[in-house]
């Protein structure tokens, strides 16, 4: 019998069967599950409605709830959904929950946090969820976002699911899930200076287009990946979705659990691996010193070319932000570019969780604690001109028209967010570049879309950012 | 779930995302709310391009403006069908226009398993693409035991897929329904 990946011993070891197949339906029990304020208030109603007004969750302690996506606007209804997530956690007494206590149930903008230090509120969920420690090696988290499967990246599977599936897990820790063949990706090499992962995965979705994964798991492997950082892997996985793909992953490695044993809210994981004999869909290779810098064009994560060859593109705006690249190290490769210069185009700049905002304000440009002296990543980011927000989904998916950043005109915009197709930022005709944040920061500073390596002279160091 | 669907088509292209079906600034409404949920109906469809919307000619709109339902029933779609976001909105806000069934190449999986275990809509595989043979406003009828799909207004007829693991699903009404049939629920 041939070996099995590192998914399929997740889901075997999780249906309580010795191995599983690709295209096996199997019934699994779910470690975590987690909701925001888009999709919780439509799960918490079908769990009510299908085992009744007094049920209780499976179990108090994994179930988390992350307010992320509606939250500095003034719709009413975004407040109200807040006050319903409140609700469910004070009358099932759950454990886990980010409360943005700044938003009242009430009409009116609300104020943001002041000090990113002193709130309960977290920011996007995805960030929020290892930060917390609910994520860890071996486990099964479902979400109800599909950018659940950045958390592939710490070796677990992990998926979107939607507001019917995520009830039923609510009332039986269960769901179903058909087991999925693994693509793999080997990367070979280390990555050059003026490349991020976000490179790495608009190469891959280019290469397989945004249905290439579709029903399957992306593995990302090769000593290329294990030369990223953490947060550089959370990239790679958490664009598995744009491909298509039910979920992606990494090996675990001592970067890995020593991120995990720091945070974790439970002692104990299984760390799971590729058989030698394991049997994969596909496999894709890479030389990552032949990589160059990319964008994806309007309107398709998979509308790949070089940010060389799309020089001649005028922009109108630049944003950094999201799950995606908006974490801390994507900010001080941003800032290491933007020092000292100052951006053409509006540029908005938004944390992707309170953590990364503290963080922008107490390190430097090489990632560890500033002097008095020195500069954090955010007084370089705003003396470059940059308009930065408070932590949350902001302008990635559009959202409400007073979102920060939000593309209300049929701008060209560049951004290290996720998805480009019509309308995904606000207007259906805004045309949006996606890219790594070295090459929005130099798109930024020249208005044009930018090849980064007129601007990265060395290896940019992210310090101790995102280690632990 | 019925055996014969019949109704007009309404026809999209490739790569059709939840974004598209229903734009996130209307997400504040929540589904559970009656009063509120009748609104996904009213923005169904309604962030796809113009120039896209209701194939070949386009410019046709979905769901007239102010109105909750869509004279359309039948949504014809060509690749990866409702990529991108898991909002579990999206065949709900379809559905809520008066959706019955998607008649698409292939789905991406999270709309594809909303749809099914919502019991939203039927979301059907062609087995060809369908996108330039029927145009919006046709008169189709799926039937989906038989598999095959009737062009009642170019008299043509296409083969569908088989519903193959979820028709138990699909059949029970959703996935409530079929862990209650199997034991799994009390």
């Amino acid at each position: 019998m041939p070996g099995m990946t590192m998914t399929e011993k997740i889901l075997a070891k999780h249906s309580g069967r010795a191995r599983v197949s690709p295209g096996d339906n199997v019934w699994v029990d779910v470690d975590v599950l987690m909701t925001h304020d888009v999709c919780g208030p439509g799960t918490i109603g079908i769990f009510k409605e299908k085992f009744g007004q007094s049920a209780k969750v499976w179990d108090k302690e994994r179930v988390v709830i992350i307010p992320d996506h509606y939250i500095f606007t003034a719709d009413e209804k975004c407040h109200r959904n807040v006050q319903i997530l409140r609700d469910f956690v004070r009358e099932q007494g759950l454990k886990y929950y980010y409360d943005p206590e700044f938003v009242k149930n009430e009409p009116g903008m609300p104020n943001p946090y002041r000090d990113p230090t002193k709130t309960s509120y977290k920011g996007v969920c995805h960030k929020a969820l290892p930060e917390e420690g609910h994520v860890r090696p071996g486990e099964i988290l479902l979400g109800t976002d599909s950018h659940t499967c950045t958390a592939g990246a710490f070796g677990q599977f992990a998926t979107g699911v939607g507001n019917t599936d995520a009830a039923f897990t609510l009332g039986t820790g269960k769901t179903w899930l058909k087991v999925p063949a693994t693509m793999k990706f080997v990367f070979h090499g280390e990555i050059p200076p003026y490349l991020t992962a976000k490179d790495l995965i608009l190469a891959v979705i280019g290469e397989i287009g945004v249905d290439g994964a579709t029903y399957r798991t992306m593995y990302f492997a090769g000593e290329g990946i294990a030369s990223l950082t953490l947060e550089d892997r959370m990239t790679l996985t958490n664009m598995a979705i744009e491909a298509g793909g039910k979920n992606g992953v990494c090996d675990v490695d001592e970067k890995t659990l020593k991120y995990v044993r720091h945070r974790s809210n439970r002692p104990n994981w299984e760390v799971f691996k590729d058989d030698p004999d394991a049997q994969y869909h596909s496999v894709y290779e890479w030389d990552l010193a032949t990589m160059e810098p990319m964008v994806a064009k309007p309107h398709s994560p998979d509308n790949k070319d070089t940010a060389y060859n799309c020089r001649h593109v005028k922009l109108d705006r630049a944003y950094i932000g999201s799950c995606t690249g908006g974490k801390i190290t994507d900010m001080i490769f941003a800032a290491n570019i933007l020092l000292g210069r100052q951006v053409k185009i509006p540029t908005y700049v938004v944390p992707g969780s309170t953590e990364v905002h503290r963080d922008m304000k107490t390190l430097n440009l090489r990632g560890v604690p500033k002097d008095k002296n020195e500069k954090s990543i955010e007084e370089v980011l705003a003396d470059a001109g940059c308009i930065i927000g408070p932590s949350g989904c902001g302008a990635c998916l559009g959202g409400p028209p007073d979102t920060f950043g939000r593309l209300n005109e049929p701008l060209n915009c560049i951004s290290t967010t996720n998805r480009n197709f019509p309308g995904r930022m606000g207007h259906k005709q805004a045309g949006v570049y996606l890219a790594s944040p070295l090459t929005v920061a130099a798109s930024a500073i020249t208005g044009y879309v930018t090849d980064p390596r007129d601007f990265v002279q060395a290896r940019i160091e992210t310090g101790v950012a995102g280690v632990v | 779930m019925q055996p014969v669907i019949k109704g007009k088509a309404y026809v999209l292209g490739d790569n059709i995302d939840t974004d598209q079906i229903i734009p996130a600034q209307y997400l504040s409404y929540n589904p559970s709310d009656p009063r509120e949920r009748k609104y996904f109906g009213m923005y169904a469809n309604s962030g796809v391009p113009d120039a896209e919307a209701g194939l070949p000619k386009g410019n046709i709109r979905f769901v007239p403006e102010g109105q909750f339902r869509s004279e359309y029933s039948i949504v014809v779609g060509g690749k990866n069908f409702g990529c991108g976001s898991s909002r579990e909105h999206a065949p709900l806000a379809l559905a809520e226009a008066g959706v019955q069934c998607v008649l698409a190449e292939f789905y991406a999986r999270i709309f594809y398993r909303n749809s099914v275990n919502g019991g939203y809509l039927v979301p059907i595989e062609t087995v060809e693409r369908l996108v330039e043979k029927v145009q919006t406003g046709d008169e189709l009828e799926v039937h989906i035991e038989e598999g095959f799909v009737v062009n009642k207004t170019r008299n043509e007829r296409y083969d569908i897929k088989p519903l193959g693991d979820v028709l138990p699903i699909i059949e029970a009404g959703g996935v409530f329904n079929y862990a209650q049939e199997q034991g799994m629920l009390k």
